[in-house]
């Protein structure tokens, strides 16, 4: 199914510096009996967001006014734990469209790719940087280009290329899924099963 | 030249297509699924018009939400209970087995999926739930994954995934008097962190491995994921394909014979070489116990907490925040702590050998008043086999009373919650904040540790009692 496209974003930022942020911080699991992916946002970091009687909590970051954007900002091996894609969906419903960090955990990462959220690696010390400055100066806007892997903070004149998997790549800019790719290829997966002689 | 890994014989057994540029399509023999991480990848089937391309290849089980006590009851939480009766929906318009809460194969996705024969040397495993490394100790190339992933599977019987860099961890000699596989892997991602192995799958091998049971591999291998690792896996040998024969489903099955020839070419070749390489030797693993608030921050139990001298101002920072949601301080000595929680159970440590592990502690011993038990078995096979053993007489003896099989307070979506403030000695896998509960203290430790923390309601060391 059409994901939503990803090329060109103009945003400013929310700063994370936590390290390895896991998944049952990004949602935990008391909130994962649901059987539809929307409206996970509510709940996104919610024990870090809100007090056990629902009210927010003065000091996290996503309840200071002054920080808002589409994308994150994060201390290095985010995403690690569980592979509940439900981290991705409350990432995305959030609003946040990128994360920007040094390091993610694999299955995080191939779960935001899988919904249109791109996972942004820099470098450790770039990233460090990035949220000292966003941090100072909440105004910050960033631009990223994924069809030219790029990208650039006006205010302070720096600009960075980033890896990204070309075929994934693709996928972000056009909103192409995986299953669709995958749909398709059932012939030869069914080819590939009868040489190798039927199912096991 | 043409030395290979095991791990690299299996992916290319399971590669139908390479994309130029871009990750493999991969062919998967066993699915399974599980009531938290499937809805919404049948519901994308329905949207997409589409049934289940092979339907006999992929097995169900309720676990994640299930309550373990009072299973004949209709669940009391309303989601939960949807969330179940949506999987039995889902499996029975698609034609997918189900073993559902209650029936007599039922239980925790990565022990049923062994235990029943259906994990099987040389396979491609995945499921919706990141311990799916579990099945690596079959010498099987087996992970998690996301549930657009689930959805893939479901639809194509393949996913698209980016070959791993390979990694192998060899452990030499023997393990000492009261060390368990729960202290290698534990000891093994206290030296690498928890992202110290992401990007690798892992192959576990050397003598100290190849001398344990199959329980005790499946618990190293289910712990590939806390180190970051995709996955896990150990060679099979005459342990696992004896374990193999006596499973429910082998034993009624003829093929066995057959598959066994196919088995014995799944080694690493002599002269394959890995990307990195790692090793350890069993002599220096102690009982290992968690103090933080990832599986990496743990120690030998007989230590203090690491201080936090050399550590720059931001890892202090984030160190010290942890350490204040443990209630605890750089430096501190971890045994004799008093202890309110025991969690004996998990995919890590639900097995018929914890519960004989546990049981051989507390004998003849009484559970101390200050702790609250809670024993679930990772299966009911495990429940039926703990009976027959006469174990149950035992822990009923020492005062622990047994629940019914699920995931429970491993991630505590049903009611089996430790309280906020709580510390909770617990085999399970994840110390993360909340995991347990909100505000939960989770000390990760071996079914040993967990049992004689329990008698004397402090941390204790296995080997003093
Ligand atoms: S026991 Fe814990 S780790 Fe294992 S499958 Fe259940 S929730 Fe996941």
């Amino acid at each position: 199914m059409a994901k939503e496209k990803l090329n060109l974003l103009e945003s400013t930022c929310v700063p994370l510096p936590v390290e390895n942020v896991d998944t049952d911080q990004i949602i935990p699991a008391r909130f994962l009996s649901s059987t539809s992916r929307e409206g996970f946002g509510d709940n996104l970091f919610r024990d870090w967001r809100f007090d056990h009687e629902g009210r927010p909590l003065e000091g996290f970051i996503l309840n200071n006014k002054k920080y808002s954007g589409k994308i994150l900002v994060a201390g290095k091996n985010f995403g690690c734990g569980s592979s509940r894609e439900h981290a991705v969906w409350a990432v995305y419903d959030y609003g946040f469209r990128v994360v920007i960090s040094s390091f993610f955990a694999d299955i995080f990462r191939n779960n935001a790719l899988n919904n249109g959220l791109l996972p942004l690696i820099l470098p450790e010390h770039e990233v460090q940087n990035l949220m000292t400055l966003v941090t100072a100066a909440p105004e910050t806007t960033v631009k990223i280009n994924v069809m030219e892997r790029k990208i650039e903070i006006p205010s302070s004149g720096k600009s960075f290329t980033f890896e990204i998997n070309p075929y994934k790549q693709e996928c972000l800019i056009y909103g192409l899924d995986d299953i669709d790719y995958l749909i398709n290829m059932r012939g030869r997966i069914s080819d590939f099963e009868k040489k190798r002689g039927g199912l096991r | 030249m043409n030395q290979k890994t095991l791990f690299d014989k299996i992916w290319d057994a399971h590669r139908v297509h390479s994309i130029d540029d871009g990750p493999d399509v991969l062919y998967i023999d066993r699915h399974y699924i599980h009531e938290v991480t499937s809805p919404q990848a049948f519901r994308g089937l329905e949207e997409r018009g589409i049934t289940v391309f092979r339907p006999s290849l992929t097995l169900a089980t309720a676990d994640h939400n299930t309550p373990t006590i009072d299973q004949h009851l209709p669940i009391k939480e309303e989601l939960s209970r949807i969330q179940v009766d949506k999987l039995k929906e889902n499996c029975s318009r698609h034609g997918i087995e189900l073993f559902g809460l209650g029936h007599n194969n039922n239980g925790i996705v990565h022990v049923i999926g062994p235990e029943l024969g259906y994990t099987r040397p040389g396979m491609t495993i995945v499921c919706g739930d990141s311990h799916t490394s579990t099945h690596g100790a079959f010498g099987t190339v087996a992970f998690g994954i996301g549930t657009s992933e689930v959805e893939m599977v479901l639809a194509t019987q393949c996913i698209l995934q980016t070959r791993p860099k390979t990694m192998r961890i060899t452990v030499d000699g023997a393990l000492g008097k009261a060390v368990t596989s729960k202290d290698i892997i534990m000891h093994i991602i206290a030296l690498l962190s928890t992202g110290g192995a992401t990007g690798y799958f892992v192959e576990y091998s050397g003598p100290a491995i190849m001398a344990l049971s199959m329980e005790s591999r499946m618990t190293i291998c289910n712990m590939s994921i806390e180190m970051g690792a995709r996955g896990g896996l150990i060679a099979p040998d005459e342990t696992t394909f004896s374990y193999l024969k006596n499973t429910k489903y082998y034993s009624v099955n003829s093929e066995f014979e057959n598959d066994l020839k196919k088995w014995k070419d799944l080694i690493t070749d002599s002269g394959a070489s890995f990307d990195k390489e790692i090793t350890i030797s069993a002599e220096s693993v102690r009982p290992m116990i968690s103090y933080g608030t990832n599986p990496g921050m743990a120690v030998a139990i007989e230590s203090s907490i690491p201080e936090t001298e050399g550590m720059n101002n931001h890892d202090e920072e984030n160190y010290v925040k942890a350490l204040s949601y443990m209630g605890f301080r750089p430096g501190m000595k971890l045994e004799g702590h008093p202890v309110d929680y025991v969690f004996l159970g998990s995919c890590t440590n639900g097995r018929i050998e914890d519960f004989r592990a546990f049981a051989s502690v507390v004998k003849g011993r009484k559970k101390a008043d200050n702790v609250t038990a809670l024993l679930v078995p990772g299966s009911k096979l495990v429940e039926e086999q703990v009976k027959k053993e006469g174990l149950l007489r035992i822990l009923h003896d020492a005062g622990f009373e047994l629940r019914q099989p699920g995931c429970s307070s491993c991630l505590a979506m049903n009611e089996d919650k430790i309280p906020a403030g709580r510390y909770a000695v617990s085999t399970s896998n994840r110390n993360f904040e909340g995991r347990q509960g909100p505000g939960a203290r989770t000390l990760l430790a071996s079914p040993l540790t967990a049992a004689a923390s329990a008698v004397t309601g402090r941390i204790t060391d296995p080997r003093t009692l």
